[in-house]
């Protein structure tokens, strides 16, 4: 019913909203992994480093590809202590305490941000924002293509940090023992907030890759962090590549079945997908045993 | 025993995602000025998903509450003390904030903004005999279910669906029918769905071929598919029925994907007569048309206001001044009954002539409730600025019909 056309270009796009879409589960898949913690903060989250990168482009002047260079290591830092000195403390070691408490942060920070901003939407104007790469049968969006091509050198870098440095170890031997993890001597408190904050600046930097084709306003990370949690589910709960191929595989499933059910059905598709991954894979596509 | 690290199990993990909904409840809150008076119910969704739009409905009622109190407030009956309610953007939370105002003693609720919401909250305060003055919700069924106490002051769905369709059909006439195919985009909620429907019964009459019709959610994430399927059709005429992040999304990928139709007419369209957008996207917005509420361009006060608000850093939207017409309409209303009292308020909004508002409606008359009056009128983007083409009396400068490539 669709020409190959068509249906090219929507692949193409699925997958390049779908990169997005993986950035945003890999900070979640982080989290939980090592954690525990399903942070229902992180779309209160991803809404202020929204924000955090339109002031950095109003006020500084420095383009989001850069600012993700300052904001990134700022949010790092925020994940950091908002785990060593909020979540950490007031969960007490449980693990449905730090649930009501990240609930709790998303609320405070969306409410923050209202109060601080309104609820106005605001978006930013970049010269090459409505620049395109002409295929001959479509146009593909520059800065999605950039945002793209991030995404897995994210990735790669966030895989590198996991397997090849001391502190990926740690993260790894605190997410597979603790107890054990800190008999050998590894900082767990450290560890975990390293580990939040991670997640964290992973969303920041998903958030600099959307502000050139996208808005922000107060509420605006709750429209990504459902499907964030879908993705997380599907990929396997921990799994880096999980969260890459399943972000790429939603995108797809998503923009093809918004072009054959329609838009307003499009989340149809992503839904039947991951109910079918469940029944067939229950620990997802490339999750461990649980 | 399996080994568990984690007291969640995946089945946990999916109920409580759940809970992410929960997350947007915020706590309703009814802030009080202070000073005695009339107490004046002012009821927005100040929070949730349409916020902007409550946030700026608020500003225009407070605004018209400040002039009208520094003036002396209402004459014999003393300043107006506003209580400002969050409707939270749903029927609900507008139903429980009319509770609470009515125990606060209001002698009447102006506001509500969404259809959904005006109806809910229409209902909820005509058991309390309670006045209520619809500001925007533009859904028939609001006013023509008998209630006594609601009043719209703003033009109802039918009006503005039979003005858009005339004034586009009279365009394109002008322009010797250049457009004769049409596709329709419309976001899939009360407003969108009911709007495309009337469209799809209507335009066919007056010439138009509809290619096809595209729904879509509030928020959509991307536009491309839907852009993909319009550049696929090359229809003459583009219709969006969105609201504001929604609008601006589909008209920036259209700009994107170099897809220019003859021209993009819009019935309520969120954005096309925003001067925000025009400001910050002026290449997206040029050309755009749209039926819609405004302002009489020819009206001073219209125009004194709109230089307060932008003295606000604030933009001048439909929300500001229909709110602080609907606020200036209730104080009319409350200087002629001379009384707080709900039932003579209500007979003094039903006999009104009001004509200190800043709509191009004229003296006010309500017929079971409904202002007839009240019309939209045609706008379109031009010169980087956005002006009335239509009607006549009230045009600014003439229609640029088909958009120059």
């Amino acid at each position: 019913m669709f020409s190959p056309v068509i249906l090219i270009t929507a692949i193409l796009n699925g997958l390049l909203t779908g990169a997005v879409y993986a950035l945003v589960a890999l900070g979640l898949t982080l989290i939980y992994g090592v954690l525990h913690i399903i942070n229902f903060a992180h779309g209160a989250l991803l809404s202020a480093a929204l924000f955090a990168a339109f002031f950095a482009f109003h006020l500084l002047g420095l383009d989001p590809y850069l600012a993700a260079l300052l904001i990134a290591p700022i949010f790092f830092g925020f994940g950091y202590a908002l785990q060593r000195l909020i979540i950490g403390p007031v969960s007490h070691g449980d693990d449905r305490n730090m649930l009501l408490v990240t609930l709790g942060l998303s609320v405070v920070i969306e409410n923050v941000l209202l109060y601080a901003f309104r609820a106005d939407t605001r978006t930013i104007d970049l010269p090459y924002a409505f620049q395109t790469i002409d295929l001959g049968f479509t146009f593909l969006p520059i800065p999605r293509l950039i945002g793209f091509c991030l995404v897995f050198a994210v990735a790669l870098v966030l895989w590198a940090i996991m397997r090849r440095t001391d502190v990926g170890k740690a993260i790894r031997a605190v997410a597979k023992e603790k107890l054990g993890a800190q008999l050998a001597g590894i900082d767990v408190a450290h560890i975990y907030a390293i580990t939040f904050g991670l997640g964290t600046a992973c969303v920041a930097i998903a958030a600099c890759l959307l502000i050139p084709t996208y808005y922000v306003n107060p509420t605006v990370g709750d429209a990504f962090v459902l499907i964030a949690f879908t993705i997380v589910v599907l990929g396997g709960m921990g799994s880096v590549p999980g969260a890459l191929v399943g972000g790429l595989l939603i995108g797809v499933v998503e923009s093809l079945s918004g072009l054959f059910l329609g838009e307003s059905l499009g989340q149809i598709g992503i839904f039947l997908i991951f109910i079918a991954v469940l029944l067939v894979r229950p620990t997802g596509l490339f999750g461990a045993r649980a | 025993m399996p080994d568990r690290k984690s007291p969640f199990t995946r089945r946990e993990f999916i109920a409580s995602s759940a809970l992410v909904g929960a997350a947007s409840l915020a706590m309703p809150s009814i802030l009080r000025a202070q000073g005695a008076g009339v107490k004046l119910g002012i009821l927005h969704p100040v929070s949730g998903a349409l916020s902007y739009s409550g946030t700026q409905g608020r500003l225009g009622a407070t605004l018209a509450i400040e002039e009208i109190n520094a003036a002396g407030g209402i004459k014999g009956l003393g300043k107006i003390d506003p209580l400002l309610g969050d409707a939270l953007s749903t029927p609900e939370g507008g139903t429980a904030e009319v509770e609470k105002m009515n125990s606060a003693g209001v002698a009447a609720i102006v506001g509500g903004y969404a259809s959904a919401v005006c109806l809910a909250v229409s209902q909820a305060a005509s058991r309390y005999d309670l006045p209520y003055v619809v500001d925007v919700g533009v859904a028939d069924s609001i006013v023509t279910r008998g209630l006594k106490n609601t009043f719209r002051f703003g033009p109802g769905f039918g009006v503005i669906a039979k003005t858009a369709l005339e004034n586009l059909a009279a365009i394109n006439d002008a322009a010797g029918k250049p457009a004769k195919t049409v596709m329709i985009v419309h976001e899939d909620s009360l407003f969108g769905s009911g709007l495309a429907k009337l469209l799809n019964a209507q335009l066919p009459a007056h010439g138009f071929q509809i290619l096809e019709t595209i729904p879509h959610p509030t928020p959509t994430r991307d536009f491309n598919n839907v852009v993909l399927k319009i550049k696929a059709q090359n229809p003459d005429l583009v219709i969006p029925a969105d609201y504001y992040n929604e609008y601006v999304l589909l008209a920036r990928t259209m700009q994107q994907q170099k897809v220019k139709p003859k021209g993009i007419y819009s019935v309520l369209g969120g954005a096309a007569s925003s001067y925000k957008f025009v400001k910050e996207f002026p290449e997206a917005a040029k050309y755009i048309m749209d039926c819609n509420h405004w302002f009489d361009p020819r009206n001073p006060k219209a125009l004194a206001l709109k230089k307060k608000v932008e003295d606000k850093g604030q933009f001048y939207t439909y929300e500001v001044y229909m709110n602080y017409s609907c606020v200036m309409l209730v104080a009319d209303a409350l200087a002629r009954a001379g009384s707080a009292d709900r039932a003579k308020l209500t007979a003094a909004l039903e006999s009104s002539t009001f004509s200190g508002h800043v709509m191009p409606y004229g003296p006010t008359k309500f017929v079971n409730g409904q202002n007839q009056g009240a019309a939209p009128v045609n706008t379109q983007v031009l010169d980087n600025d956005i002006k009335v083409v239509l009607p006549a009396n009230f045009a600014q400068a003439k229609p640029v019909f088909p958009m120059p490539a």
